[in-house]
Order: structure tokens, then sequence, then C-alpha cells
């Protein structure tokens, strides 16, 4: 594959065809916030925080780091005040959710952002789907997927699927960048209402 | 039926078939678009078939079942050709009427004319019709002249020339170039340039190419893309065929959504046809190119209106768009170049390749060719699919061919584009309509919807109804639409009750801002819109409601009060009868007084009250006047005082 070296705030940076702008940063130690990212898993672009700026042709946009490609001579700004204030917003829109999420309160310390600005809906669950995609992508098991759509979006575990994968696996507990809880919680309650069975006693939750 | 093996057959069928019919034979054509078949036109042409019988008059009249030619306000509507008559709002009643006197004696049935509201006169052909006159109907003219199930009269309209012309005389390139000349936009909201889309996907390197119909219909009040396709699908088969020559694609796929049955009916019956008479299918009229087209029903989600939710559905997922940076005309379904295009960019390509590309740009203005369709619906006399040229003034479409604000009520504002659009106030009126100048003015084309408001209507709570219908349809994948939507759907709802605070409206553009800037796709870009536009038009409007906790237009709930003016109230005990929380008190000759505390605000008294006394007030943005006392309540009538 060949090299491409494109600017990232000011400073050149190599990187590989078919990386995206997030990778390529981060391969020059050049940090971007992210919610939704994880590097064994398909790019999604769904929390929006690595919005980052891009110049292409004198052209500037607006663009999420997680997908968008790394090109030749690109020239991105991972912060302007433009992204700062769109990162701000998002982080307040979020912890009306989850407002005890360690992740969510550095970024908001970072970026200013005022976690009292919305009215509180603990819902815990920012949608960032990694639950749902590492399910999918890395276990290949499907246990944990979205249901409705909209505000009424959440995450739901199949009861059929999760009563039989998830005892052994939990791999998508820590994932959770609302400290676990979402999807403990959730699955705990999926299994709560499928037929009772001896396994699901002490599925080990309860760190709250 | 017969397979037709090339392009002379099909003009000698097209003959055939037109030899077959008489043209002085009288033709009953009823309109069985959706709008007519719920206003009765099925029994309408029931009950012509059965007086036909009666009279004995099978073998000399024909009766056919058409597509929408858009009156819906005055549906169902009847046109007898050869003279072209045309009645309106036709009961089962008026048949026998309708068939001794115009069939068989040639007399016109007065009563059932279209009566111009001002000047009382009466039109009795289509065309004499002001809401007819005005429009410029290069596509939905065809609708009310074809029996919408069939493929014979579709031929004898001259249908499928333009498929043999580009199969035997043009190439793909001269196919894409005479598209391209046209300046053909794309009906469906982003107004791309069909052919240079269509060129992006010919020279994309896979081999595998798709083309698809949008006919996923989803904004509140607009229905042309269901008209042409109920009304003249083979147009949109004929259409779709020849984009995927251009660009060599052998496979096609109508998404249509699921609430349009008659649209997936007829549409299906097409495919049927003109499958078995080698329209579509292996070696199209023995041309050698293959194409077959199947039918794909949403599941009612807004959101797959959107490319490439769309795409994803299509694929059997959860219709969510995906993070694109690339088009879809290069990698689109199952990663393959795809032409997406709406019904009616797809219905124009027929006219184009058979008139030629500086037909269709005569009409329109520089940058947007062609007509364009809008379903104008609201506070509007004539509701119904009109067909424009692009550049017509919005003050046209509303006053000319709309026939203005019913009930002499006064025009407010336009909303155009449907939920991702905006609202124009009345100093835009003489706004050119068109892609550019519409998202000039805050708003857009979208799809054509066109709502038009008057007087009563708070625009505050316009924007509210808008994200509203937006927070159920927004796939939730990203965070600045599912969120945004939530916070601004609950500062408009608190505007709209009276909680509203000093700063909402700078937070509103706020999340506006961010909404537009950082949503993931379409929908929560221009979600924003109806909201913006509002604000920006009538900011006096928000302020109002947010400092004085008024609203101007009298509509939201909590805002306003029900009054009954003393000195005009006759005590006439209807509204306290008719006033369903008993909240009126009074009695015979006592007059009456609203209890504020029950009453709910439905607006019963201010509808029954007798015009002559006029008695009930609405008021907003003022305390109520303290009712009058107990031992002033008897009424004194003026006749008695004298």
């Amino acid at each position: 594959m060949s090299e491409i070296i494109l600017q990232i705030d000011g400073k050149e940076v190599k990187a590989k065809e078919g990386m995206t702008v997030l990778e390529a940063a981060q391969s020059a130690g050049i940090s971007i916030p992210t919610l939704c990212h994880h590097e064994k898993l398909e790019p999604y672009g769904g929390c929006r925080l690595c919005i980052v700026e891009v110049e292409v042709r004198g052209w500037t946009q607006l663009v999420v780091s997680c997908v968008y490609l790394a090109a030749k001579n690109l020239i991105v700004r991972t912060r302007s005040e433009k992204v700062d204030r769109i990162r701000k917003m998002i982080l307040e829109l979020l912890l009306a959710h989850a407002p005890d999420a360690f992740e969510l309160q550095d970024l908001a310390k970072e970026y200013g952002a005022d976690k009292d600005r919305f009215e509180k809906e603990s819902s815990f669950c920012i949608h960032c789907g990694l639950c749902v995609r590492y399910c999918a992508e890395v276990k290949k098991k499907n246990a944990v997927g979205f249901v409705d759509r909209g505000t009424r979006k959440e995450i739901s575990f199949i009861p059929g699927i999760a009563s039989k994968e998830c005892w052994n696996c939990k791999e998508c507990f820590p994932l959770c960048p609302t400290e676990a809880l979402q999807a403990a919680f959730v699955l705990t309650k999926a299994l709560i209402s499928s037929p009772p069975s001896s396994e699901l006693v002490s599925v080990g939750i309860g760190k709250d | 039926m017969l397979r037709i093996n090339s392009p002379e057959e099909l003009e000698k069928l097209r003959q055939e078939i037109l030899s077959r019919s008489d043209p002085s034979k009288p033709c009953i054509s009823i309109c069985a678009g959706a709008g007519c078949l719920a206003s009765g036109a099925g029994e309408v042409i029931a009950a012509f078939k059965a007086e036909i019988e009666k009279q004995g008059l099978t073998t000399d009249v024909n009766t056919k079942g058409t597509g929408c030619p858009g009156f819906c306000e005055r549906g169902p509507v009847v046109i007898i050709y050869p003279e072209e008559i045309c009645y309106l709002r036709v009961k089962p009643d008026d048949v026998p009427e309708i068939i001794s006197q115009t069939i068989r004696e040639k007399r016109v049935v007065d009563r059932l004319l279209y009566v111009d509201p001002t000047t009382g006169e009466k039109a009795i052909h289509e065309s004499d019709i002001p809401f007819y006159k005005n429009q410029k109907r290069n596509l939905i003219s065809y609708n009310s002249k074809i029996d919408s199930k069939s493929i014979d009269d579709y031929l004898a309209i001259g249908g499928y020339s333009a498929l043999a012309k580009v199969l035997f005389k043009m190439t793909a390139e001269q196919v894409l170039e005479e598209v391209k000349k046209s300046n053909l936009r794309g009906r469906g909201g982003g107004g791309f340039p069909a052919g240079n889309k269509w060129e992006g996907s010919r020279n994309a390197p896979e081999p595998i190419k798709y083309v698809l119909v949008n006919a996923d219909e989803g904004d509140p009040g607009a229905f042309m893309d269901r008209a042409l396709l109920e009304g003249n699908p083979h147009s949109i088969l004929e259409g779709l065929t020849i984009g995927a020559y251009a660009i060599g694609s052998h496979e096609g796929y109508i998404y249509v959504r699921q609430e349009y049955p008659l649209a997936v009916v007829n549409v299906n019956i097409a495919i049927r046809q003109a499958e078995e008479y080698g329209l579509l299918g292996k070696n199209i009229l023995g041309s050698g190119f293959d194409f077959t087209v199947k039918v794909h029903q949403g599941a009612g989600a807004f959101v797959c209106g959107e490319s490439t939710a769309l795409m994803t559905a299509l694929e059997g997922r959860a219709g969510e768009p995906r993070p694109k940076y690339i088009r879809s005309n290069i990698v689109g379904l199952w990663g393959r170049p795809t032409v997406l295009n709406n019904v009616e960019t797809w219905a124009n390509v027929p006219l184009i390749i058979n008139k030629g590309a500086d037909w269709f740009t005569q009409f329109g203005t520089e940058k947007s060719k062609g007509t364009k369709i809008f379903s104008l619906v609201g506070k509007i006399t004539n509701t119904g699919l009109v067909e424009v040229p692009m550049g017509i003034t919005l003050r046209d479409i509303i006053y000319k061919i709309g026939g203005g604000i019913p009930g002499g009520k006064k025009f407010k504002a336009v909303q155009t584009g449907g939920p991702s659009g905006g609202c124009i106030p009345e100093k835009l009126l003489d706004l050119e309509v068109g892609f550019d100048e519409l998202t000039k003015a805050g708003s857009m084309m979208g799809s054509g919807g066109m709502i038009v408001m008057d007087e009563d209507t708070c625009m505050v709570d316009v924007a509210r109804y808008f994200l509203n219908f937006l927070i159920d349809e927004s796939c939730g994948k990203c965070t600045p639409c599912r969120e945004g939507i939530r916070q601004m759907l609950k500062i408009l709802t608190n505007i709209t009750k009276g909680k509203g605070k000093e700063g909402d409206i700078e937070l509103l553009e706020e999340l506006a801002e961010v909404a537009i800037d950082a949503s993931l796709c379409a929908l929560g870009k221009s979600a924003p819109n109806p909201l913006l536009s509002t604000v920006r038009y009538f900011r006096d409007e928000y302020e109002a409601h947010v400092k004085e906790k008024r609203c101007p237009a009298l509509s939201c709930k909590e805002l306003i009060a029900y009054h009954i003016d003393p000195s005009k109230c006759q005590a006439c005990m209807i509204c306290l009868k008719k006033c369903p929380a008993d909240a009126i008190e009074g009695g015979k000759n006592r007059i009456h007084v609203i209890d504020q505390g029950k009453c709910t605000k439905c607006g019963t008294c201010i509808e029954v009250c007798p015009a002559r006394f006029g008695a009930v007030n609405k008021i907003s943005g003022q305390p109520v006047p303290a009712p009058i006392p107990e031992d002033a309540r008897t009424l004194v009538r003026k006749s008695k005082e004298q």
C-alpha cells in the first residue's frame, strides 16, 4: 500500500492509503476524542464527537474523522472554535442521559461542557452501539441489538441468544462508555423476562 | 400476449391499438387515484358500468379508471371524451343523468360543472378551469388519458417509443449527453443533476450496477409520486430502463412505501405487462439489452427516503444511513455503483428523449429546468396536485392555481419541502420557484410538498409539529439529530405552553447549528429548517410566546382563553348546551359566563355562537376580564327596553 502525507494540526503525518483521518492522527500521537470508535469494529460515525475540519482544494468541510479517509495533501484541523463548539454541545446532550459517566465527565472538562445544561433523562445509554457492534462483528452472536428508532431507540438483548451466549462472555460490559452499567442492566432485564434457568441467577451484575 | 421483438413490431402494435379505438366513441374517464377513491370513485365507476349496461350502451361507450388528474379537492373527477367535458364531485346518483344527458343527448349536465367562485362562470372543459389553465402539465396530463392498469393505453399515447429510440438509434453516451443537456435535476429533494449522477455510475469500473426508483414519499401532505406511480406506472418503468441502458445496468428496484398499496398493485401489473410484451426482461425489443425490475416495499420509515438508508434497507438491514463520503453512484447498493432517482425524475426521462433536451429546457429558469409537480395542501381553496414550470412565483401557484385562502382569511406562510423544508412568508411570495431560490430563502424544493398556512396558524407550533414528526422518524444513530431534535422539541413544546424562558430562542439556534453541521445524513442536517425559517421570518411570534406568554395567532391552547362578551351575549343557550366540559354558566335570559377553571379550550363555543351575535372572543397575553357580578347577569333585551 502506498504511503501518503497529510497535514494534521500543522504537523506532517504519514499514513497508509485506506486509513481514516482518525487512524492517521492516532498513529502520529494526535488525539481526537471518540465515543463510538473501536479499533476492532467497522467505523460507525454515530457519536460525531470525532468531528474535525478538513480542507480540500481550498474548501473547509466538517467531517467525522473515524469515517473520512486520509488523502494526499489533506489539511486537517482537529480543534477549532467550531469543532470545539460542536463537541461541547454533543457532550452536553449526552450528559443529560449519563451524567455520571467518567469518560463523559473528563471530556466535559476539556471542552467546557455543562452537564446540567439539559434536563436529565437518565437512560444511561448514549447509543454508541459498541456492545451491539462488538457482539455482531467480533463475537458474531448478535445477542444484543438496537430496537425501535429515533429517541425511542434502545439496546436490547435477545433472551434466546443471551441466555446461551452471554454468561461466558460479557465482553461488551467493559466497552460501555457509561461504565458498563447499561449493557449489564439491559441484559439482566432481558434474562429476567425470559424463562427461569439456574444459569441466570448469578450473571455477575451489581457493579453499581 | 405476444412478445414484441423489434421497434417495427412495436409500431405495428401501436397502430393496431389505435385502429381498434374510435376517437369519436365516447369514453368516460373516472379518476381512480387514491384521493378520488377515498371520496367514492369506486362506487361511481361501478354505477357507470351498471348504467351503461342497463341502457344497452356497452358497445357504444368506454369507461376507464384513470390516474389522478390533480384536482383532488373536487373529486371524484369524471372527464368525458372526446369533448373533454369535466364533471366534479360526481356521485353514483348523478350517473344515470350523465349517461342519458351527456352520452345520449350530448347535453352538458350544468350542475356538475366547475363554477368559478368569484365570477360565477361555469367551465365545461377541463382546460377552462383556472386550476388547470395556469398549469403546465407535461407529466401529469397523461394520467387522465390512460387506464392506469393498461399497457395498451400507454402504448396508444406513444409509450415505450423513447425506449425503442434509445435502444436502436442512440448510444448510451448519446442518452447521457441528452439528459445532461436537459439539466434535469433530481426531483426528490437534493436537486442533483441527474446526468452527472448517471455519468459517475457509468464510468465506475465495477461491472454490476443498479438503478433505483425512490418512491418512499414520506413528507406529510405530499403525494406527487404516488399519483405518478399509480396513474402512469409505465412511464416510470420506461424512464428507468432508459437510465439503465445509459449507465449499463441490468437490474433495477422500485423502493415504494407500503402505505401506497394502489401504487404497489399498479406498478406490479405494469412490470408483468411489460415483461410479457418483451419491454422488460431479456433481450428487450430484440435489442440484446437485458433489464429486470423488482418492487421492494418499505416498512414505513421516513428516513428510508434518504439515499443510503434506502439502500441499506433494500439490502435487508435496518434502514439507517451509512456515513458516506463516497457517493452512492460510485459505491451504493451492495457496494456497487447505484443510480437512485425519484419517481418524478424518472418520469421526465422518456419525454426528454422523445422531445429532446431543447424542448425540456424551454421550461423553467436558468438553473432549474422543466416542470415540477407540487402537492398543494393546507389552507388553500383548491387542494390537489399542480404541475407548473419552474420559475413560476409562489403567488401564482397559491392564488391563480390554488384559488387563494378559503374563508376570507389572510395568508401567512407557505411551507415547502416537507419536514426538512422551511416556511416562506408573504413578503417573499413573488419568489420564483426553483431549487436554488427556495434554498436561499431558507426552505427547499424537497420532493414538492407545499403546505399553505393562514393567519390562524401559529408559526412556533408549526416548527414544533415538524420536529415532533421527525423525532419519530430520525433513525437515532447519530447524536446531533437524535438528541438535538429531542431537545429542540422540548424547548418548542415549552414555548407553546407558555413555559418559554429568556434565552430559549438562542439555545434553539445553537442546537440547530450543531444538527446542521454535525448530523450524519440529510434528515438531521435539514431537520432544523422549519425551526430556523420560522425564527428568521416570524421571530416576533417566538418573542411574544416567550416574553408576553401570548400566541399572536390565538392558536396555542395553553396561551389562550375564551371569553364571552357580556355586552354581546344574547343568552341563547347554544354554547351553554354544546360545551362538552359544562364550563359555561348561565340560563334563559342570563348572560353566559365561561368558568375558566373548567374550560378545556376546545373552541366549540366560538364555533356555535351565532355570527350575528359574535359574543365569544379568543384572547391571549392579557388577563381574562373578571366575570360580571351575578346580579348584573340578567339580560335586558333592547327591544323590551323601549
